[in-house]
C-alpha cells in the first residue's frame, strides 16, 4: 500500500479505539466472527439436508432431476464472477480509487441481480410444475405424466385435486422433502444475496457522495468478506442440490 | 406411601439395576457434597478475617493435584458410565425369544394397548408376572412417553417410528402409567394403570377376553388385520396370483427389490411405510398403482395389518414351538435396527 | 492521577462527571452508545422479564398445592409453565449476566473505553426489546402452550396457540445474543490495555469469552430451527412432521444442539462472577488460575458435544446414547475442577462474609448439588426413569436458579457500588442471601424426591400421593420470593438513600476498582492504564494497604 494515499491515522478513528491498527483488526475479527455465526446458520440446514438425503436417497435423486442444471451452472459462473469484481472493488478501495470502486460495485450488483433473475426463473418453473411444497406440490401428477408412456393401468390411481394441501393429497412426501430443503437453502441464500445488494446500494450512494466513512477502506473489505461468504455457500449448494450422483 | 415409594418397589427386572445405580450415585453425591460443604465451613471458620491463625506460605496453584483430581474424577465418571450403559442397552435392545409382544399406541390423550390375541385396552395394561414383555410403541399424533415409575421404565412414543422397550414384571400389583412427554392440554390426564397378575389369573383374564378392562375385543390382531385386508380391497390385487401386485405370503423379513434399485428388508417399519405411502416402495416388476392409505388407516389398524401379513409368513412354516421361537429371535435382531 | 490519590480523596460532596449524569434526557439514554448505559437498560428490561417469569412461577406453585388444582384450566396451566420457561430462559437468564454485568464490566476490566462496536451493542438492546416485546405480547394476548422446548409435531401442527409469534420474538432476540457475543469476542481479543495479557485477565472475562463462543456457534442453529417450525406451521411443510416424512427427532437434535450449550451460557458467567468474589473476600490470589480459565473454554467446547443426553429415551440409537452419556460424564470434570479451585482459594485466606461472598458460597453449594444430580441424568440407566420427571426440574433449577441467579445476585451486590455509586444496606443483603439459600432448597429439594417417586414434569394434575412434597415445595417458593423481593426493595432504596460508595469499597483488585471512580465517567479511563500485575494480587494489595494505613494514622480506613 503506497503510503501517500493513507490518510493521517487519526482520521476515521472511532473514539473507543486507540489507533487505526486496533480499529482495523477489530473490524476484521468482528467480521470473521460474524461469518462463523453465518456458517452455523446454514449449518442447521446442511445437517437437515444430510439427514433427509441419507433417509430418502432415491427421492432426492428423483427430485434433483427437476433441477435446471444449465441455469444452476450459469448462476454459479455469475456468482463466481461477481466475487472477482467484488475483490477488485476491495482492491480499489485500498488504492482509494473512488470511481473504480463504484464501477466494480455496479458490476457486482448487476451480476447479483442476474443471479436473482435466474433464480426467479427457476422458482417460476417450480411453481408451474407444481413442485412448491405447501403451495401446490403434486408429485404424483408429475409421475403420471411419465407413466402415460408406459402401459400401466393408471386409472387405479386416486384422482388428485389440484392445489390441495399435502395433508389431503396423495403425494410422495419424500420427494417433497427434497423441495422443502431446496427452497429453504436457496431461499436463505437468496435472502443473503438481497441483503448484499442492499448494502452495495448504500455503498454506491455513499461513494458517489464521497461520504467520509467510505473513504476508509475497511468497510469495503467487510462487504467483500460478506460477499465471498455468500459465494462460498453457493459453491456448496450447487453440487448438493443440482448434481446428485445416482 | 412415601416409604412405599422410596424403598422396595422394584416391580420389574430393570428396576433393581436402576436402584443399584441410583443409590451408588446418591452415595457419591452425598460424599462429594459433604466434602465440599465441610471444607467450605471449616475454611470459613478457621480462616475468618478475625482469626489470627498462621497463614504462612499460601499456595496459589498445584498442577499435580489438579491433574490428579481430573484423572480421578474421569475414572470415576467412566466407571459409572460403563456400569450404567449395559442395562440401558439391554432394555432398548432385542428382547429374549419368549418375550410377549404388546403394541402401544399413544394418542392425545389416551393409551391404546393391543395384545396380539386381540384384547384391546384403553389406559390400562394387564401383564402376567415373570414373563418378558416387549412393548412396541408408536404415536398417532405428537410425541408421548410411556412411563411406569414402578418399573423404572420409560420410552418415548414417537409418530412415524416404532420404538421398543422390554422388561420382566416381577411384582404383582397395580402400578401407575404416565405420559412423561408433554403432549398438549390434557397431558396430565394421559395416565392409566398397569396391572401385573399371576400367570394363572392372567390366563383367566385373557380367556375372558380381557373383560376386566374396557374396550375388550374378541378378534385377534391377525383376524382384525384380515378383516381390514378384505374391507379395503387389498385382497383384489394382493390376492393369489392376480399379477397386479406382489403376493404377501412369506413377505415378512424377506428382502424386497424396489424399482428405484434399492433393496429393503420387509420389517415392521417397512411394511408400515409401504402401506401408508406405497408410491415410494414399489417392488420390481410392478406399477405404482396402490392407493395411499395414510389418511384412511390409524396406527392400530396398521399394526393389525402388519400382524396379518406376518401371519401369512408363519402359516407356511411348520408350527413347532422351537422353530417359531428361533424364528422370532432371528427377526427381532433385524427389527432392532429399525425399531430403535 | 495515581491510584493512591484517588483513594485518599473521596469526593463526597463534589459532584463528579459520571456516565449517569452525562445527559439526563430520555434520548441520551435511548440513543446512547455507552456500554454502561446500555447495561443499565438491559438490567431494567431483564428485571421486568424476571417479574413476569416469576409471576408465572408463583401461579404454577400455587396451582400445584392441590392435586387437582382449580385456579386455572389445563390450557392456562400449560401456557403458564410455557411462559415461565420461555421468559426465564430466553429473556432473563441468557442475557442476564452477559448483557448486564458483562456489558458494564468487561470493557472496564480490560482497560477499554467501550466495547469494540458500540452501535452494534445498542442494536443488541433494541433487538432484545423488540423480540421480548413480540414474544410477551404473544404470550399475554393468548399464550403459547408448547413449553419452552417447542417439540414437534406438537408445536408445528397440533398446538392452536400463538406459537409463530412467540418464535418470531425469540428469533429476533437471538440476534441480540449473537451481536453481544461478537462484541465481546472482538473487544477481548483486540482492546485489552497494554500489559494485560490473556493470563492476567480477570476470570470473569474468560467466562464471558467462553460464553460468547456459545452465543456465536449455538444461537444461529436454534434460530434457523425455530424458523423451520414457523414455516411448517404457516406453509404446512413437513420438515419435522412425520406425516409428511419429516423426522421429529431431528428437531430435538437441532433444538438441543443449542439449548444444551445454552445452559452453559447461563452458568459460565456466574462461575466468572464467583471467581471474582471469592478471592476478594478471602484476600487471596485465586487458586489454579489457569485451570479455571481453561475449564471455562473446555465447558464451552464440550458443551456442544453432549446435546444427545436430552434424548436417551427418545428413540435415538442406543450407540448414540452411549457416546453422549460418556461425554456428559466427562463434561462434569471441568465444573468439578472449578469447585475444587474455589474451595482451595479459601484455604489460608482471610475470609469476611459480606453479602457477595454469601451469595458466592451459596452458589458453590447449590451448584455442586446441581452438578452432581446432573450425573444421574447423564447415566443412561438412571435417566430412563428420571427423564422428564421432577428430578430433572429440580436438577436444572439447582443449576439455573441455585447457580446462575445466585451468581447474578452475588455479582449485582459486588458491583452495585461501582455501577450506581451507592452502597446497599449490608445487613438486609445478608438476610436476603440467607433467605434465598434456604428458600431455594426448601423449594427444589422436595422436587428431587418427587422425581424419584415418578411425578412427571409439566403435570397440571397429579396423583394425591405427591401432594405433601408439592406443598412443601410451594411453601419454599413463597420463602424464595421474599429472597428476591428484599433485594429489589433495598437496591431501589439505595439509589437515593444509600451511602455514597467509595471507589473501592471491597479493596478489590482489578482495573474497575483500582483505576476507575464509582460510578465511572463516560469514557471509563482518563488515560488508559498499563497493567503490570497478575489478576487477584491480594497479597500485594493488602501489603500496600497496611503501609498506607500506617502512614495516615489519623485517617484510619478510608474505604471501610
Amino acid at each position: 500500500m503506497s503510503s501517500q494515499l493513507v490518510q493521517p491515522s487519526e482520521e476515521y478513528l472511532w473514539e473507543q479505539y486507540e489507533d487505526r491498527k486496533q480499529q482495523d483488526e477489530s473490524y476484521l475479527v468482528g467480521m470473521w466472527t460474524f461469518l462463523s455465526t453465518e456458517i452455523m446458520f446454514f449449518g442447521a440446514l446442511f445437517i437437515s439436508y444430510a439427514v433427509y438425503r441419507y433417509k430418502y436417497p432415491e427421492a432426492f435423486y428423483a427430485g434433483h432431476e427437476y433441477m435446471n442444471v444449465a441455469l444452476g451452472t450459469i448462476n454459479t459462473a455469475v456468482l463466481l464472477t461477481s466475487s472477482l469484481t467484488m475483490a477488485l472493488a476491495v482492491h480499489f478501495a485500498q488504492k482509494r480509487k473512488r470511481w473504480m470502486q463504484i464501477g466494480m460495485l455496479v458490476i457486482t450488483m448487476f451480476l447479483a441481480f442476474g443471479f436473482l433473475g435466474v433464480k426467479f426463473v427457476e422458482y417460476g418453473d417450480k411453481f408451474r410444475e407444481h413442485l412448491v411444497p405447501g403451495y401446490n406440490f403434486e408429485w404424483n401428477q408429475a409421475n403420471v405424466n411419465r407413466l402415460e408412456a408406459s402401459t400401466a393401468p393408471i386409472n387405479i390411481i386416486p384422482s388428485l385435486k389440484a392445489g390441495s394441501l399435502p395433508a389431503d393429497s396423495a403425494i410422495s412426501h419424500d420427494a417433497q422433502m427434497y423441495f422443502i430443503i431446496y427452497f429453504a437453502m436457496t431461499g436463505l441464500h437468496a435472502i443473503h444475496v438481497i441483503i448484499g445488494i442492499l448494502i452495495m446500494m448504500v455503498f454506491i450512494v455513499m461513494l458517489v457522495a464521497n461520504h467520509p466513512s467510505v473513504r476508509y477502506h475497511m468497510p469495503m473489505e467487510m462487504l467483500g468478506l460478506y460477499w465471498h461468504f455468500v459465494d462460498i455457500v453457493w459453491i456448496f449448494l450447487y453440487p448438493l442440490l443440482y448434481l446428485i450422483p445416482r | 406411601m412415601l416409604k412405599n415409594h422410596l424403598f422396595a418397589n422394584a416391580a420389574s427386572s430393570f428396576a433393581p439395576k436402576f436402584d443399584e445405580i441410583f443409590f451408588v450415585l446418591t452415595a457419591l453425591s452425598v460424599f462429594f457434597t459433604v466434602l465440599v460443604l465441610s471444607l467450605i465451613v471449616i475454611f470459613a471458620i478457621r480462616y475468618r478475617a478475625a482469626s489470627t491463625i498462621d497463614r504462612g506460605k499460601p499456595i496459589t496453584h498445584n498442577t499435580k493435584l489438579e491433574f490428579t483430581i481430573i484423572g480421578f474424577l474421569s475414572v470415576v465418571g467412566l466407571g459409572v458410565f460403563f456400569w450404567s450403559a449395559k442395562p440401558y442397552a439391554t432394555i432398548y435392545g432385542a428382547p429374549p425369544a419368549n418375550a410377549q409382544k404388546i403394541y402401544v399406541i399413544g394418542k392425545q390423550w389416551m393409551w391404546e394397548i393391543q395384545h396380539p390375541d386381540g384384547i384391546r385396552e384403553n389406559d390400562a395394561l394387564h401383564l402376567p408376572l415373570g414373563r418378558p414383555v416387549q412393548l412396541i410403541l408408536i404415536s398417532q399424533d405428537v410425541v408421548h412417553s410411556f412411563f411406569v415409575p414402578a418399573f423404572k421404565v420409560k420410552r418415548d412414543v414417537v409418530p412415524g417410528m416404532y420404538t421398543s422397550v422390554w422388561f420382566v414384571p416381577t411384582k404383582i400389583g397395580k402400578f401407575r402409567l404416565f405420559c412423561a412427554q408433554y403432549c398438549g392440554a390434557f397431558h396430565s390426564q394421559m395416565t392409566g394403570w398397569v396391572t401385573v397378575m399371576k400367570p394363572k389369573d392372567f390366563a383367566a383374564w385373557e380367556a375372558a377376553g380381557g373383560s376386566f378392562s374396557e374396550g375388550g375385543h374378541e378378534t385377534s390382531m391377525v383376524q382384525a388385520g384380515k378383516a381390514l385386508f378384505n374391507k379395503y380391497g387389498c385382497v383384489s390385487c394382493h390376492g393369489v396370483s392376480t399379477g397386479m401386485a406382489p403376493s404377501l405370503s412369506n413377505l415378512y423379513m424377506s428382502k424386497v427389490h424396489l424399482t428405484n434399485g434399492s433393496t429393503a428388508i420387509a420389517d415392521d417399519a417397512y411394511i408400515r411405510e409401504a402401506i401408508l405411502n406405497p408410491t415410494v416402495h414399489v417392488p420390481v416388476g410392478y406399477q405404482p398403482i396402490m392407493p395411499v392409505f395414510k389418511d384412511q388407516l390409524n396406527e392400530g389398524q396398521v399394526l393389525d395389518l402388519i400382524a396379518y401379513i406376518k401371519s401369512l409368513s408363519s402359516t407356511s412354516l411348520p408350527q413347532s414351538p422351537a422353530n417359531s421361537a428361533s424364528n422370532r429371535s432371528g427377526t427381532d435382531e433385524k427389527v432392532k435396527g429399525k425399531t430403535r | 492521577m495515581s491510584v493512591t490519590q484517588l483513594e485518599n480523596t473521596i469526593p463526597e460532596s463534589h459532584p463528579q462527571k459520571t456516565y449517569l449524569n452525562d445527559g439526563n434526557t430520555i434520548g441520551s439514554w435511548l440513543l446512547t452508545k455507552d456500554h454502561k448505559r446500555i447495561a443499565i437498560m438491559f438490567l431494567i428490561s431483564i428485571s421486568l422479564m424476571f417479574i413476569v417469569g416469576g409471576w408465572a412461577a408463583t401461579m404454577i406453585r400455587a396451582e400445584l398445592v392441590e392435586p387437582q388444582g382449580h385456579l386455572m384450566s389445563h390450557e392456562t396451566y400449560n401456557k403458564m409453565f410455557s411462559m415461565h420457561g420461555i421468559v426465564m430462559i430466553f429473556f432473563f437468564l441468557i442475557p442476564s449476566i452477559p448483557a448486564v454485568l458483562g456489558n458494564f464490566m468487561v470493557p472496564i476490566m480490560i482497560g477499554a473505553r467501550d466495547l469494540a462496536f458500540p452501535r452494534l451493542n445498542l442494536l443488541s438492546w433494541y433487538l432484545y426489546i423488540i423480540g421480548a416485546g413480540i414474544s410477551l405480547a404473544a404470550m399475554l394476548s393468548g399464550g403459547v402452550d408448547t413449553g419452552w422446548t417447542f417439540y414437534t409435531p406438537y408445536s408445528s401442527v397440533y398446538s392452536n396457540t400463538h406459537v409463530t409469534m412467540t418464535i418470531v420474538g425469540i428469533f429476533i432476540a437471538g440476534f441480540s445474543s449473537i451481536f453481544t457475543g461478537i462484541n465481546f469476542i472482538v473487544t477481548i481479543h483486540k482492546m485489552r490495555a497494554p500489559g494485560l495479557t490473556w493470563f492476567r485477565l480477570p476470570l470473569f472475562v474468560w467466562a464471558i469469552y467462553a460464553t460468547s463462543i456459545i452465543f456465536l456457534l449455538g444461537t444461529p442453529v436454534i434460530a434457523i430451527t425455530l424458523a423451520l417450525v414457523v414455516l411448517e406451521r404457516t406453509l404446512h411443510l413437513g420438515i419435522f412432521n412425520p406425516a409428511y416424512g419429516g423426522d421429529p427427532i431431528l428437531f430435538q437434535n437441532l433444538f438441543w444442539f443449542y439449548s444444551h450449550p445454552a445452559v452453559y451460557i447461563m452458568i459460565l458467567p456466574s462461575m466468572g462472577v464467583v471467581s471474582e468474589i471469592i478471592p476478594c473476600f478471602a484476600r487471596k490470589k485465586i487458586f489454579g488460575y489457569n485451570f479455571i480459565a481453561f475449564s471455562s473454554l473446555a465447558i464451552a467446547l464440550f458443551g456442544f458435544l453432549v446435546w444427545g443426553h436430552h434424548m436417551f429415551v427418545s428413540g435415538q440409537s442406543v450407540y448414540s446414547g452411549m457416546i453422549f452419556s460418556l461425554l456428559s460424564f466427562l463434561i462434569a470434570v471441568p465444573s468439578a475442577v472449578k469447585v475444587f479451585n474455589w474451595t482451595a482459594t479459601m484455604y489460608k485466606g482471610r475470609i469476611s462474609f459480606d453479602a457477595p461472598m454469601l451469595y458466592a458460597l451459596g452458589f458453590i453449594g447449590l451448584f455442586t448439588m446441581g452438578g452432581l444430580t446432573g450425573l444421574y441424568l447423564a447415566s443412561l440407566t438412571a435417566d430412563v426413569d428420571l427423564h422428564d420427571t421432577y428430578f430433572v426440574v429440580a436438577h436444572f433449577h439447582y443449576i439455573m436458579v441455585g447457580g446462575a441467579i445466585m451468581g447474578f445476585m452475588g455479582g449485582m451486590h459486588f458491583w452495585w457500588p461501582k455501577i450506581t455509586g451507592r452502597m446497599y444496606p449490608e445487613k438486609w443483603a445478608k438476610i436476603a442471601a440467607v433467605i434465598t439459600f434456604l428458600g431455594f432448597n426448601f423449594t427444589f429439594f422436595p422436587q428431587f424426591i418427587l422425581g424419584y417417586m415418578g411425578m412427571p414434569r409439566r403435570y397440571h394434575w397429579y396423583p394425591p400421593e405427591f401432594q405433601t412434597l408439592n406443598i412443601l415445595s410451594s411453601i419454599g417458593a413463597a420463602v424464595l420470593a421474599f429472597g428476591y423481593i428484599i433485594p429489589a426493595v433495598y437496591f431501589i432504596w439505595s439509589l437515593k438513600k444509600g451511602p455514597k460508595a467509595p471507589q473501592n469499597p471491597w479493596r478489590a483488585t482489578g482495573l474497575e476498582w483500582e483505576e476507575v471512580p464509582s460510578p465511572p465517567p463516560t469514557h471509563n479511563f482518563a488515560r488508559l492504564p498499563i497493567v503490570e500485575r497478575e489478576a487477584y494480587d491480594y497479597e500485594w494489595m493488602d501489603g500496600r494497604d497496611d503501609s498506607l494505613s500506617a502512614a495516615s494514622v489519623a485517617g484510619g480506613k478510608g474505604d471501610g
